[in-house]
């Protein structure tokens, strides 16, 4: 990933789209949140959902899918230019997730990340902390996700 | 019978589990949602900061949905959620545990909006066999009232 020292705050990115298919919306569902509007159409439509509605956690999921693979698609662009190259520490968590618009059956949405707050860490001088928001829109344009994840991005020079 | 807000005072609500997450399933959800190395392959997992395999935090998260689903959403008049105040992912999933959920209800109030809805907020801690806590989520659940015109 990249370095702390070359993000800023304020630094938007888009990651990609993910289509979530009636049959992808049950799949996840089935196995980790088997609530009945997440597994039918019809209780789907006769829920606040009003339709057949994935997971939050699915919708989650499938943002972190994106956000891995544009950072080791920019690894790999930074590694054929001859850069070095971070790699990131685990996240401690996340804060103010919101499920904002149901995501339903045929539904894309593309997720982006910003960056909100960025600083070094006193107690581990090699790592910078740097809160990213990160927003799932619809492709009406309907902001639909979003939450303020935390995470440890390594300090160019500290040997990582 | 179904459990309706009246069902959910503030206080401690109940343990549950274990449930057992599996080398396999971990590489599974890893392979779909998120493929780093940490999560998918032992030799570069022991490279990383969390020194061996672990399973995703959103691997860990869904598991503690399903459990929480098997222990009561699944019999409640769950309306859905609209969100998750905070997670804290406090130590790694590894294959081969065994996942305790403990609940708690830090609070339970009305809907403004919808006054047939109860907004309960628990806090869910998930241990492993070890008693170590790997994760922390406080999240509010939209539940129907018993007398509700709309619950059902």
């Amino acid at each position: 990933m990249r370095f702390f020292e070359d993000m800023q705050v304020g630094d938007r990115r888009e990651v990609g789209s993910f289509t979530f298919t009636a049959d992808e919306i049950k799949r996840f569902a089935r196995q980790y949140d088997p609530q009945r509007f997440h597994l039918s159409e019809e209780e789907g439509r006769n829920s606040l959902f009003g339709g057949l509605a994935a997971s939050g956690w699915h919708v989650a999921s499938a943002c972190m899918r994106l956000m891995v693979l544009d950072t080791q698609r920019l690894d790999r662009e930074a590694v054929e230019r001859g850069e070095k190259v971070g790699v990131g520490g685990p996240s401690p968590g996340f804060r103010d997730l919101r499920w904002l618009k149901p995501v339903l059956a045929g539904d894309t949405i593309t997720f982006a990340f910003e960056i909100e707050q960025a600083r070094t860490s006193d107690s581990r001088p090699e790592w910078g902390i740097v809160h990213f928001r990160n927003f799932g829109t619809n492709q009406r344009g309907e902001l639909v996700f979003s939450f303020l994840a935390t995470g440890f991005v390594p300090r160019r020079g500290a040997g990582g | 019978m179904q459990l309706t807000f009246e069902d959910f005072p503030p206080g401690p609500f109940g343990s549950f589990g274990p449930r057992h997450v599996t080398r396999e399933e971990i590489v599974a959800f890893a392979a779909e949602y998120d493929p780093q190395p940490m999560h998918l392959d032992e030799e570069a997992a022991s490279k990383t900061m969390l020194r061996g395999l672990s399973g995703s935090g959103w691997h860990l998260a869904s598991v503690m949905m399903r459990m929480m689903f098997d222990g009561f959403i699944g019999r409640a008049a769950s309306l859905g959620s609209p969100g998750v105040n905070e997670l804290r992912w406090l130590a790694p999933l590894r294959p081969g545990d065994d996942v305790m959920l403990d609940v708690e209800v830090t609070e339970a109030r009305l809907s403004k909006s919808r006054p047939d809805t109860g907004i309960v907020t628990f806090k869910a801690v998930a241990r492993n066999a070890a008693g170590e806590t790997l994760c922390e989520m406080v999240s509010p659940i939209l539940i129907g009232r018993r007398d509700g015109a709309g619950a059902g």
